[in-house]
C-alpha cells in the first residue's frame, strides 16, 4: 500500500507545485501588466495574449498568474491565522477545569454554527473589503473548528496512561505538553490544517465573487469568475481557466493531506485511500462519547 | 427518552441565549456605532446624539442586550434602518425561497450520496468505487458559484431550457413555474452537497463492511442485503446523520453564494444586502433566525440519533462533552 500512499501525496505535491510555481513566476514577471488595458476588450486567444483578454482588455493569462498568488497568500495566511489561535484555544480548553472546558466548549459549538461566509461578511462591513480581510475573517471562522479537534485530541491522549505515569513520577505540565501531549496531536492536527487550507482558497473564491475579497488590480479567481459570467457566450476563456486552476490547487492540497494522513496513521493503509475525514473510525473517535463528524473541516460556504 | 427530550430542549433554550449573546456582542464590537448608517456626511453632534438615541445606542450595553430579548422573545424583529418596513414579514417572505431551496437541494443530494457511496464503499476495488470516489474528491474541490456558472452556461444560455436566474414576483402562485427557476440553483447546491455526503456514506459503510458484528451473522447464514437491513444500516446510518444535519445547516446558511449567482430574493441575498448597507436591524434579524433554524436542526439530528443508536442515549449533543 506504500505506493499507493506516496502516489496520493506526489499527485497533490504536482498539481499543488504548478500552482505555487505559477505564483513565484508571477512576483517576477507577468506577460503584460495587471492593469494594463492597451488590449482590446474581449479578445479571443492567440499573441500576444495566450488566453485572451477580459472585458476590460486586460491580459488573461496574466490576471490568472497574480490570482494564484492572491489564492496561495489568502490559503496561507489563513491558515496560519486560524491554526494559532485555534491551537491555542483548543489546548486551553483540553487542560482547563470542567465549567472552563464547558464554557468554551458551547462557544465553540456555537461560533462553528455561523457559516465562515457569514462571519466573513461582518468583518468586511466592519473593515473593508480586502485580502486582509477575508484572511482575517476566513481565519476567524477556521480557528474555532482548529480549537474543536485540538481540544478533542488533547482530551485524548490526556486520558492516556502514560501521561498518569508521566505526572507520577514527577514531570511537570508544560513538559508533558512538550513531549506527550504535542507529537501526539500534531500529525492529525497537520492533516487537518492541510484540508483547512483547501477550503480557505475557496471561501476566498467566494468572497471574492461576492466582491467582498481582493480589490482591483490584484486579480482574484473568484472576482475574475464574476466579472466573467456575463460574457460566458463571447468569452468562454475567462469563465473557464480560473475555475480550472482553483479545482487543481484545491484537489492538489486535499490530496496532500490524504496522503500526510496515511503518513501518519499507518492504521489506516490497508484500508485504501479513504476519505479525509472519516466519520466512522476508531482513530476519530465515535466511541469516545461524540462522533468525529463533528470534527468536520469541510464546511465552507 | 422523555428525561433527554427535556434536557435536550433546555439544552436548545441555553444555546440560543449564548448565541444571540454571541450575535449582539460580534455586532456591536464592529467599529462604528449603527447610529452611523441614519446620518449623511457631516451631520451636527446634535443629529447624531439624536439618531442614537432613537435607536438605543446610547444606553448601556447590558440594557441594550435586555431590550432586544424582550423584543426577539415577541417576535418583533424591529424595523429596518433603509426601507422602514419591518424586519419581521421581509423575513418570512424570504424564506419562501430559501427553506423549499434549502429543503430539495438537501434531498436530491441525499437521494444521490447514498446509493453511490454504497456502493462506492462495497465495490472499493473495482474501477467504478474508484471512479466515483475520484469524482467525488473532485466534487469538494469545486467552488459552488462556478458549478452555478457552468449549469447557467449549459441549460439557460445554450440549451435555453432552463430560466438563468430569478424568481416569480407572485412566489409560489404557481408552483411549476417556481420550481422551474429552483431547479438549476437545487441542482447546482445539490452536486456540490452530494459530493462530500458521498464520502461520509462511503467511509460508514466500509466501517460496517469491516465490522467483526457482520462477518459474524453472515457466518451464521444471513445473505448480505439481510445482514446490511438487521444490522448494517443502523450503525452506518449514526455517524451520517450528524453530517446530514450540518450539511442542511451550512446549505441553509449557505445559500447567500448561490442565491447570488441566481439572482434569488433569498435570506443570503437580503443579508448580504444589509450587511452592505449597514442595516444593522436586518442583519441581526436575519442571523437571528438563521441561528434558530441551525439550533432546531442540531436538534432534530440529535433526537434522531437517539432513536436510532440507544447507546448515544446518555450524552447530551452530537459533540463530546
Amino acid at each position: 500500500m506504500s505506493r499507493r500512499r506516496s502516489a496520493t501525496l506526489a499527485v497533490g505535491c504536482v498539481l499543488a507545485g504548478v500552482i505555487v510555481a505559477v505564483a513565484v513566476v508571477s512576483l517576477f514577471w507577468t506577460p503584460f501588466s495587471p492593469d494594463d488595458t492597451s488590449g482590446g476588450r474581449l479578445a479571443p486567444p492567440g499573441p500576444p495574449h495566450l488566453l485572451g483578454t477580459d472585458k476590460l482588455g486586460r491580459d488573461l493569462l496574466t490576471q490568472l498568474m497574480i490570482g494564484a498568488r492572491v489564492a496561495l497568500t489568502a490559503g496561507i495566511g489563513s491558515v496560519a491565522l486560524g491554526g494559532v489561535i485555534g491551537v491555542a484555544a483548543g489546548l486551553l480548553a483540553g487542560f482547563a477545569v470542567r465549567w472552563l472546558d464547558d464554557t468554551i466548549s458551547a462557544l465553540l459549538d456555537i461560533l462553528i454554527a455561523f457559516p465562515t461566509l457569514l462571519l466573513a461578511m461582518l468583518v468586511v462591513a466592519a473593515r473593508e473589503a480586502s485580502l486582509g480581510s477575508a484572511i482575517l475573517a476566513i481565519g476567524l471562522a477556521m480557528s474555532s473548528i482548529v480549537a474543536r479537534l485540538t481540544r478533542v485530541l488533547v482530551k485524548r491522549v490526556l486520558a492516556q496512561d502514560y501521561i498518569t505515569a508521566s505526572r507520577t513520577s514527577g514531570t511537570s505540565w508544560p513538559r508533558v505538553v512538550a513531549e506527550h501531549v504535542l507529537p501526539n496531536i500534531w500529525p492529525t492536527l497537520l492533516v487537518n490544517l492541510a484540508l483547512q487550507l483547501g477550503l480557505a482558497v475557496l471561501a476566498e473564491a467566494s468572497l471574492s465573487y461576492l466582491g467582498l475579497g481582493t480589490p482591483p488590480p490584484n486579480a482574484s479567481w473568484g472576482r475574475m469568475l464574476q466579472e466573467a459570467q456575463a460574457t460566458v457566450l463571447t468569452a468562454p476563456a475567462g469563465a473557464i481557466a480560473p475555475g480550472v486552476l482553483l479545482v487543481v490547487l484545491v484537489v492538489g492540497v486535499n490530496l496532500i493531506a490524504d496522503g500526510l494522513r496515511d503518513v501518519a496513521d499507518p492504521t489506516r493503509r490497508a484500508r485504501g485511500s479513504g476519505s479525509a475525514v472519516d466519520p466512522g473510525s476508531p482513530a476519530m473517535g465515535l466511541d469516545q462519547g461524540g462522533s468525529a463528524v463533528d470534527l468536520d473541516p469541510r464546511r465552507g460556504p | 427518552m422523555t428525561t433527554y427530550l427535556l434536557r435536550r430542549m433546555a439544552f436548545l433554550v441555553v444555546s440560543l441565549l449564548l448565541a444571540c449573546a454571541v450575535l449582539f456582542l460580534l455586532l456591536r464590537l464592529l467599529p462604528g456605532d449603527p447610529a452611523n448608517s441614519l446620518l449623511s456626511v457631516g451631520a451636527t453632534p446634535e443629529q447624531i446624539a439624536a439618531a442614537r438615541h432613537q435607536i438605543g445606542s446610547d444606553r448601556p450595553l447590558p440594557e441594550q442586550f435586555a431590550t432586544w430579548l424582550g423584543q426577539m422573545a415577541r417576535l418583533d424583529l424591529g424595523t429596518s434602518f433603509v426601507s422602514t418596513l419591518p424586519v419581521g414579514p421581509e423575513i418570512a417572505a424570504r424564506l419562501v425561497v430559501t427553506v423549499p431551496l434549502t429543503l430539495l437541494s438537501f434531498l436530491l443530494a441525499v437521494v444521490v450520496a447514498v446509493p453511490v457511496g454504497f456502493v462506492a464503499a462495497r465495490r472499493s476495488d473495482r474501477w467504478y468505487g474508484l471512479l466515483l470516489n475520484g469524482v467525488s474528491q473532485l466534487g469538494i474541490a469545486v467552488p459552488v458559484f462556478w458549478v452555478g456558472m457552468l449549469l447557467i452556461w449549459a441549460f439557460a444560455l445554450y440549451f435555453r431550457i432552463l430560466p438563468a436566474g430569478g424568481f416569480p414576483q407572485d412566489d409560489w402562485a404557481d408552483p411549476a413555474d417556481a420550481i422551474t427557476s429552483l431547479a438549476l440553483p437545487v441542482v447546482t447546491v445539490a452536486l456540490v452537497m452530494s459530493a462530500s455526503l458521498i464520502r461520509y456514506v462511503r467511509s460508514a459503510t466500509m466501517d460496517v463492511l469491516d465490522s467483526d458484528y457482520l462477518r459474524t451473522f453472515r457466518a451464521l447464514g444471513s445473505s448480505f442485503p439481510g445482514a446490511m437491513w438487521r444490522h448494517g444500516l443502523r450503525n452506518a446510518a449514526v455517524p451520517v446523520i450528524s453530517v446530514l444535519g450540518i450539511e442542511l445547516a451550512t446549505t441553509f446558511l449557505g445559500a447567500v453564494v448561490v442565491e447570488s449567482v441566481f439572482a434569488l430574493p433569498g435570506l443570503g441575498s437580503m443579508l448580504a444586502k444589509a450587511i452592505a448597507q449597514h442595516d444593522y436591524p436586518v442583519v441581526q434579524g436575519v442571523l437571528f433566525v438563521s441561528t434558530f433554524g441551525v439550533l432546531l436542526i442540531g436538534f432534530a439530528a440529535d433526537l434522531v440519533q437517539r432513536i436510532i443508536d440507544p447507546r448515544l442515549r446518555g450524552t447530551l449533543s452530537r459533540s463530546p462533552r
